[in-house]
């Protein structure tokens, strides 16, 4: 018994199921993150004084983030694009590229969030709510950071023998990490000039 | 059907299986012992309404040092008498248990996109009900709240109500797998000349049910990491400033308690769709086949279900009118409240004229089916007033909104539901249940349940609060009503004995011999027509059928038999 169109197209839909899969998901994430973005909208609204982001946060290390999320999504398709032209070697380059862009991503954030804590007085999530709703978005972000590292070390490392066995399928596992990844990185391009800048 | 052939461990089987009807017994099972526990706490709480400070029988010396309920505890079984009902009870059921079993038949398809993750969302789902209940047993109890948990009285509840958000996230955690599945099975899996107007209504409601659990429950985790926040971080996103709490605080203050409504309801009331769409689902299927004749305008249901799902995410704070929200938001949500009435109106419409005309056979799941039209009848049109603002105002909080939203739930959807265990209990087990025992079961229910609801409206115009663990003996609205409160705790009481026949029904009917048929009620959908009773282990079906006909062409003329299935050519 075959799941159908679990690897290739079906025809009237132009989709396999796990890429129409991970665009549901992605859906229900655009409404989690949404969320929270009308959750920081309507507290912003509601009071006189909301503090300006570069009160509290580092628009410099943020700006530097921005760059290393953003030039992880494009080596994340060069890994996809790698293996549809059939080169293993490149994307496993690329792979680990992404990978370093994240943890840099992460030691970044770690730094940042070590700054507030150890500020005198201390900048904590009960501090006020500019920077609860800062540590709550940023850290539902990292999580998501750290769920994608987890998935792409995964098929960087021991999960990349399913190439051998069966190319196409794990091409495709590759576009849809990749749509998860660009997501991530799509979110961060909203936390951060909303976050930081505004 | 390599693996339903060779031998199976009972444990492989059963328990971590990933066949998509097992999963939806599994389902089932745990959904409908839920049920039961939420309606025992019901039961103990009616008891406490009725007799308000008398010590509760057998049970009482848990309960209290007197053996009466404490007004703490009163609170904790309501708002988890709530919680169950929903998220561990109705919807599973209609949708975990009904949608897994039914649509990968229906449609054809040999299981669910995704086996897998639709084994994790059952098992998240069983730990989420788990980690729900364990509320009862830590220092102060379960979350008592309401179901609703508004701050700031959630956000300095015990550690019950963080219990119930860490559940919380685990049921929408396991909701967003299965409503994956669902839509991806729906929309890739169908099989050969099964396209969207011929898809049994039964699948379109499943289909948007998923859309709206999809979109719908993630703010409601937004709130809940929120909720989160302000109980282990001390955040103040739901806490105005300038509250001052006994024993709590201080807190840094510039939230908003309305924040958390927003986000509850944006999830809460399409929810409600959730609860009632699948019901229409199972309520169409069976009325076209116990008529013996199409569904009356096909496409209107699926439209209205469309446009019925669509507007549920724009009606949400017609829950919120007397929040001091303003009026000009509650101006445009009474609009679209009245709005939804409508595609509510023509589905109800639809079925009632499909009986027109029809040949109809009164067996056990079409009597359910038959209830269920009046009861939602009776749920739908009491809600109008509930979403103009200003009878609300009188209404709000008081036994008619109870009485509401029961009538939709209990002899409306779950209703359903009982038409659907019966109506497809020979395909799970190719056996008959007792005809005499269900009517008994059907009738019996019909009158509790009108027993229990129906002097709710008559309490709640009076302006009985909801909110009264003594049944409104010290409340000065309640003096003229609150005598009705025996009868409708007796009611519920026997309510409780009535599902007797279903249990008993259930278990007499495991146990008989397997009638052999495969087809018992003469079914157009492939369902019934080209799987065995009940269906092959793993693939569902001996070949997969090719679909040429739309799903109720019950009494086609010139045709040899009364049902033409939708896989026969023609």
């Amino acid at each position: 018994m075959d799941i159908p169109f679990n690897v290739k197209e079906r025809p009237d839909t132009g989709l396999y199921n796990g890429k129409l899969g991970i665009w549901l998901f992605l859906a229900s994430e655009v409404m989690l993150f949404g969320g929270l973005f009308s959750a920081y909208i309507f507290l912003r609204t509601g009071v006189d004084n909301w503090p300006a982001g570069t009160e509290y946060l580092d628009v410099r290390l943020a700006t530097l983030n921005t760059l290393f999320l953003i030039s992880s999504s494009v080596t994340m398709v060069m890994s996809w694009a790698s293996l549809k032209l059939n080169d293993f070697k490149k994307f496993k380059f690329y792979s680990g590229t992404t990978l370093l862009f994240a943890f840099g991503f992460l030691v970044i954030k770690y730094f940042e969030y070590s700054a507030k804590f150890s500020h005198v007085p201390p900048y904590l999530p009960s501090t006020n709510n500019f920077l609860g709703i800062y540590f709550t978005m940023t850290g539902l972000h990292v999580l998501h950071v750290i769920g994608g590292i987890v998935v792409i070390g995964y098929y960087f490392g021991p999960g990349s023998k399913m190439w051998k066995a069966d190319p196409e399928r794990f091409t495709n596992r590759i576009e849809i990490v990749g749509l998860y990844w660009h997501f991530v990185d799509l979110v961060w391009i909203f936390l951060f000039p909303v976050l930081y800048l505004l | 059907m390599s693996e339903g052939n060779h031998k199976q461990s009972f444990w492989t089987k059963y328990i971590w299986s990933t066949d998509h009807k097992i999963i939806g017994i599994q389902y089932g099972i745990t959904s409908l012992a839920w049920l039961l526990f939420g309606f025992v706490l019901i039961s103990i709480m009616r008891y406490q309404l009725a007799y308000p400070g008398t010590p509760i029988p057998l049970i009482g010396s848990l309960l209290g040092p007197d053996g009466a309920l404490p007004p703490e505890t009163y609170n904790s079984m309501g708002a988890m008498h709530g919680t169950i009902m929903i998220f561990l009870g109705v919807v599973p059921l209609a949708f975990g248990a009904f949608g897994n079993y039914l649509v990968p038949l229906q449609i054809g398809a040999v299981d669910m996109a995704f086996p897998k993750l639709n084994a994790a969302s059952y098992w998240i789902y069983f730990l989420g009900s788990v980690i729900m209940v364990v509320g009862f047993f830590v220092p102060g109890g379960a979350a008592n709240s309401g179901w609703t948990s508004y701050p700031p009285l959630s956000n300095i509840a015990t550690t019950g109500q963080t219990v119930w958000l860490w559940g919380m996230v685990m049921l929408i955690t396991s909701s967003l797998l299965g409503s994956v599945n669902i839509l991806v099975t729906v929309i890739q899996l169908r099989t050969d000349g099964m396209t969207w107007m011929k898809l049994p209504i039964f699948v379109w409601t499943q289909f948007i049910t998923a859309f709206l659990l999809l979109l719908a429950f993630p703010p409601l985790e937004a709130a809940g990491i929120l909720q989160l926040m302000d109980r282990l971080v001390g955040t103040s996103f739901f806490m105005p400033s300038g509250l001052v709490v006994s024993g709590g605080g201080p807190y840094a203050g510039g939230g908003s308690p309305l924040l958390w409504q927003h986000l509850f309801w944006f999830l809460a009331h399409p929810e409600v769709y959730v609860l009632i769409l699948p019901a229409f689902g199972i309520v169409t299927e069976v009325i076209a086949n116990n008529t013996r004749k199409p569904i009356k305008g096909y496409k209107s249901l699926v439209y209205a279900m469309i446009f019925l799902g669509f507007m549920s995410f724009i009606v949400w704070a017609h829950h919120m009118y007397l929040t001091g929200m303003g009026t000009t938001i509650g101006a445009f949500f009474q609009t679209t409240t009245m709005i939804i009435s409508i595609p509510s109106v023509v589905i109800l419409t639809a079925l009632l004229l499909s009986l027109w005309g029809g040949s109809i056979r009164f067996n056990t799941p079409m009597l359910f089916a038959l209830g269920f039209l009046p009861m939602f009848g009776i749920g739908g049109l009491t809600g109008l007033p509930l979403g103009l603002a200003a009878a609300d105002i009188h209404l709000h909080d008081t036994y008619y909104v109870i009485g509401h939203f029961h009538y939709v739930v209990a002899p409306g959807t779950i209703f359903a539901l009982f038409a659907g265990i019966y109506y497809w209990f020979p395909k799970l087990t190719g056996k008959r249940t007792n005809e005499m025992l269900g009517k008994l079961h059907f009738y019996s229910s019909f009158i509790f349940m009108n027993g229990v609801f129906m002097p709710m409206f008559i309490q709640g115009l009076a302006g009985l609060s909801r909110r009264m663990n003594d049944g409104g003996e010290t409340y000065a609205h309640a003096a003229g009503v609150i005598h009705l409160n025996e009868f409708m705790t007796i009611s519920a009481w026997l309510l409780g004995v009535a599902q007797l026949f279903f249990i008993v029904n259930m278990i007499i009917s495991l146990r008989s011999k397997k009638t052999g048929e495969s087809n018992p009620w003469n079914a157009t959908t492939i369902d019934w027509t080209d799987t065995t009773s009940p269906p092959l282990g793993h693939g569902n079906f001996e070949t997969v059928p090719t679909v040429y006909r739309g799903p109720y062409e019950y009494s086609v003329p010139n045709e040899k038999n009364d049902f033409s299935p939708q896989s026969q050519k023609g």
